[in-house]
């Protein structure tokens, strides 16, 4: 096994616990931190795919944004532990089994269904690949209309998030 | 044999597949928006997988403009929660049934 083998199961192995940990963990707090945790083995998984400006994003936006905001809310509203929920014994597991099934069976299908997916990476990637000075000028000049309206959609969503938190208008 | 692909979609697809089961079985809403968040990152995996697999950047870009709408949606997600816990003093989706009957 070459050393970028070991690194990909590595990582892949830290962020799939990472995701069953937010499924499984009954406080969210300790949800959202494993949530954290497997963002950060995504991450590396970006710079395994010469994604190194989208590693760095991913860090700084999800880890430390979005994270920080989704703990900020949970220790807002403090929840005690009779207001996680009864401990009783669901049909939502199986339920959720069956969900399992379904999404991954049609994923894998679609996915297997890609004429070439078992072909290897191509080895010449280029050295600007996935730098920021080839995301910026993308971002400048063929997606200028995405960036843009991104922005606004930010705008609107400070905007929306102010209006919706406060007590009266 | 070197990593392909298929190694990538199949971790994003085994990703999506717990976001997923998350969603259904998970009862309280700020868990169901991380789970929410898995998913996003599952497909942002696979679009980053594809973008290095043919060399063409365009993959980052649309993997970005998710992380942007992500951090949008977490925004007036999470003030939508505290609004309602306020009202409901509840974050149970078993407790948020105020379009019954």
């Amino acid at each position: 096994m070459t050393v970028e083998q070991v690194l990909f199961y590595l990582f892949a192995v830290g962020a799939i616990a990472g995701c069953s940990g937010v499924v499984l963990s009954r406080n969210p707090i300790n949800s959202a931190v494993s949530l954290v945790a497997a963002f950060f083995f995504l991450a590396g998984n970006y710079v395994l795919l010469h994604a190194n400006f989208m590693a760095i994003v991913q860090i700084l936006v999800y880890a430390g944004a979005i994270m920080v905001l989704f703990l900020f809310v949970l220790m807002l509203l403090n929840q005690r532990d009779e207001e996680l929920g009864p401990r009783k014994v669901s049909i939502a597991p199986l339920l959720g089994m069956f969900a399992a099934a379904v999404v991954s069976v049609s994923i894998g299908a679609g996915f297997m269904s890609y004429r070439n997916a078992t072909a290897n990476f191509p080895t010449d990637v280029p050295l600007s690949f996935g730098t920021a000075e080839q995301i910026g000028r993308s971002l400048m000049t063929t997606h200028l209309l995405p960036f843009e309206l991104v922005s606004l959609l930010l705008l609107i969503g400070i905007v929306s998030a102010v209006v919706v938190a406060k007590r009266r208008l | 044999m070197s990593l392909t692909l298929e190694h990538y979609l199949l971790l994003s697809a085994a990703l999506f597949t717990i976001g997923a089961v998350g969603l259904v079985t998970r009862r309280n809403v700020i868990v169901l928006f991380m789970c929410v968040e898995i998913m996003l990152n599952a497909a942002n995996l696979a679009l980053i997988a594809f973008s290095r697999f043919h060399l063409v950047a365009d993959g980052q870009m649309f993997a970005f403009t998710v992380m942007a709408v992500a951090a949008a949606e977490a925004g007036i997600g999470l003030a939508i929660m505290v609004n309602i816990f306020r009202h409901k003093k509840s974050l149970l989706v078993d407790d948020l049934n105020v379009f019954k009957n």
